[in-house]
């Protein structure tokens, strides 16, 4: 299926750049006159993405961020965020709620707020090739109000 | 810096401001536990009434605050958090382990 509207961002993994991207994303999904719910929805789960690139993928060094924003008929939204970084080695491993590699404060709840936030979430990845994340959320259809 | 805090008697207040990401939970984290460390609380409340944004890291900052005052005998408490924090929290289970108050906030996403 083609989508009506797209958009692709290519940013590096600075973590100054997790409040950026998820900004884009959002501003980006406005012409869709989304809830304030399903906003902050998209924005939790786009941000939960590219800091795994930072984190994980990329462990700390600069490299590129994918994000591509494509917007569907029937107010269907699909967000993908891909890196080139060192691949997951088991998703489903990784996809368990609390399960973390990294150190320090990760809570380890990264895809799980992803696949609570969206409809749909698919991950592929390659060991040292790189990681695609795929998630889908269908947008309500409300009554348009003046108020 | 992103976080407020103030300390009365025996209660330490952090009100968190702005967005609370990956990128912005170290210098928070920072801030919290040199008061803590110094402060010596019974008490710590985490105030997100200023919080505009929370994503899991916001999660982690709050399990991390909760084992350091587990450390030194003093209780945790969580408040005002709006629906899309409140939201993020639910799902790390941290409400059998803090206190959380939602303030004025009225819990429209719990469903």
């Amino acid at each position: 299926m083609k989508p009506i509207n797209e958009v692709k961002i290519n940013l590096l993994s600075c973590s100054s750049n997790e409040s950026f991207a998820r900004v884009a994303v959002a501003s980006f999904i406005a012409q869709l006159d989304p809830t304030i719910e399903e906003i902050n929805d998209i924005k939790t789960a786009v941000s939960e993405a590219v800091t795994n690139c930072i984190v994980h993928a990329y462990k700390e060094r600069i490299d590129t961020v994918y994000i591509t924003v494509s917007i569907f008929d029937n107010r269907v939204v699909k967000i993908t965020v891909r890196d080139k970084g060192c691949g997951i080695d088991d998703v489903k491993k990784a996809m368990e709620p609390l399960f973390t590699t990294a150190g320090g404060e990760r809570a380890g709840l990264g895809f799980a707020v992803m696949e609570s936030f969206m409809d749909k979430l698919s991950v592929r990845s390659k060991s040292g090739k790189g990681t695609t994340v795929t998630m889908t959320k269908q947008l309500s259809f409300r009554a348009r109000s003046n108020g | 810096m992103p976080v407020n805090i103030d300390v009365t008697g025996e209660v330490l207040t952090a009100r968190l401001e702005g967005e609370l990401d990956h990128h912005a939970a170290v210098a928070i984290r920072q801030e919290i536990d040199n008061t803590i460390d110094s402060a010596r609380p019974t008490l710590v409340i985490i105030d997100f009434r200023n919080l505009t944004f929370m994503d899991s890291s916001g999660i982690g900052l709050v399990m991390g605050r909760y084992k350091k005052t587990q450390e030194i005998g003093a209780e945790l408490h969580i408040a005002n958090t709006s629906p899309q924090i409140y939201k993020v929290m639910r799902l790390s289970g941290i409400e059998r382990l803090a206190v959380i108050d939602k303030g004025g906030y009225k819990n429209e996403t719990n469903k």
